[in-house]
């Protein structure tokens, strides 16, 4: 038992570590595709800390409070995926958390945020088939939804699903807040709704935003980790350069697109979720 | 350890500039100068920024939004003046319009003179901008603990 809770302490601190670094790694990355130097690797770091010590705006009441709810729950979805939940769970606790992020954002009354709540809304409308076709198809494959079942399987899931895999990877972006599917609020400065949903926050909560997608980050790359990740130990270093590739690829992707309109982005990730979700799930069906 | 020295965020806002230095500051987020390098980010955003760069003077028109904007910032922040116009009105301080540079209306931290600008120049009043920026804070601190 007291294991257990040092390992929670552990996975609440070191997830969001993890998440920074990439972070900094991926602004280094984008600043040498563009023939840039770029900051530092510590910079989001640098960036959080200096958030925390500005001084704090509130516009009312509710609108920082959803932001700490919803790190919560992001939180909290950390601690059930890296210690093996289930995996449902842990879904739907995200999303619990990307709702109240939403509320935060129509919380402020800003036009800006508004709009980016709206759009937050269409993204998770584009995202979430295609995570539950995840949470299903790993089943199917392990025949569990526990992810300490799954990752301690005889063969890596990405085997019997190559199409959700892939389908996953397409709508990592979204989660990922990468272009083109960066709708809602994006880390480059002067975009066409300036900063969606995060317009009216700054300071601390601003801050807390940003911790929460550093763990946003870690749960996005451990569903890919889990796709590789079989009992033999070895099968460890590859599920985690699986997922240091996939983020690269995502970078690629980031400095290779311009922002899509979101009915572009709704029809693309639907139509991969159907074909490549629903065929792979198809032909497993047979297989069993 | 003061983090603000370490990731100051830029909101720039075109008074009535001829372009000339907008472009300068511009130029100075190109991967020749590269303001990155410092945590520099131009956000286009009042609540997320700490230093307010002004190209260009204000004239009768821009003066509550000069003001509303650099109202919306959080503390500390602190007011960049960049080029000549910006600084007293420049060549259009004669205008009907004009009324004057930036310290007209706002108190200004850091005057970047030149006609435009230089991109050195700018990022040279931003660096300068931190240090007051760091003085700022210390001294919100002391406000806080009194
Ligand atoms: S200082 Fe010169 S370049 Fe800059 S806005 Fe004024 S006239 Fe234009």
């Amino acid at each position: 038992m007291f294991t257990f809770i040092l390992r929670i302490i552990g996975i609440i601190i070191l997830a969001p570590l993890a998440g920074g670094m990439l972070t900094g790694m991926d602004r280094v990355i984008t600043a040498r595709m563009q023939g840039r130097q770029g900051p530092p690797v510590l910079q989001p770091f640098y960036d959080v800390l200096k958030l925390l010590q500005k001084e704090p705006i509130e516009v009312n009441l509710m609108h920082r409070f959803y932001v700490y709810i919803a790190l919560i729950f992001v939180i909290f979805t950390t601690v059930i995926m890296l210690t093996g939940g289930d995996i449902l769970l842990a879904i739907f606790a995200l999303t619990l958390g990307s709702i109240f992020f939403v509320l935060g954002g129509y919380a402020s009354n800003s036009p800006y945020s508004l709009v980016g709540s709206e759009r937050e809304l269409l993204q998770m409308m584009a995202y979430e088939p295609m995570v539950l076709l995840t949470g299903i198809g790993l089943y199917y494959a392990d025949n569990s939804f526990f992810i300490k079942d799954i990752v301690s399987a005889q063969a890596p899931a990405i085997l019997s699903l190559p199409g959700i895999f892939l389908g996953l990877l397409f709508i990592l972006t979204f989660k990922l807040r990468k272009s083109p599917f960066d709708l809602s609020m994006c880390h480059h400065g002067h975009q066409e709704i300036v900063q969606g949903i995060t317009t009216e926050y700054s300071g601390r909560d601003l801050a807390v935003i940003e911790i929460t997608h550093w763990y946003e980050t870690v749960i996005a790359l451990t569903l890919v980790f889990v796709f590789f990740a079989t009992k033999a130990p070895v099968s460890y270093v590859f599920a985690v350069l699986a997922c240091l590739l996939a983020y690269f690829l995502e970078i690629v992707i980031d400095n290779g697109f311009a922002r899509v309109k979101w009915q572009l982005a709704l029809d693309s990730s639907w139509i991969i979720t159907g074909v490549l979700g629903t065929v792979n799930l198809i032909i497993l069906s047979f297989f069993r | 350890m003061n983090f603000i020295k370490k990731s100051p965020w830029i909101l720039h806002y075109d008074g009535s500039s001829c372009n000339g230095c907008d472009i300068e500051v511009l130029a100075s987020l190109t991967p020749l100068y590269d303001v990155e390098r410092f945590g520099i980010i131009n956000t286009g955003n009042p609540k997320h920024a700490d230093i307010l760069l002004i190209t260009g003077s204000v004239n009768e028109q821009n003066i509550p939004v000069v003001k509303q904007l650099y109202e919306q910032m959080a503390e500390p922040k602190a007011v960049v003046a960049v080029g000549i116009c910006a600084t007293s009105g420049g060549i259009f301080a004669e205008c009907y319009n004009v009324v004057g540079g930036v310290d007209k209306v706002l108190s200004v931290d850091v005057y970047v003179p030149g006609c435009a600008a230089r991109p050195e120049a700018v990022i040279d009043g931003v660096v300068k901008a931190l240090g007051i920026l760091e003085q700022k804070q210390k001294r919100m601190r002391k406000r806080k603990y009194r």
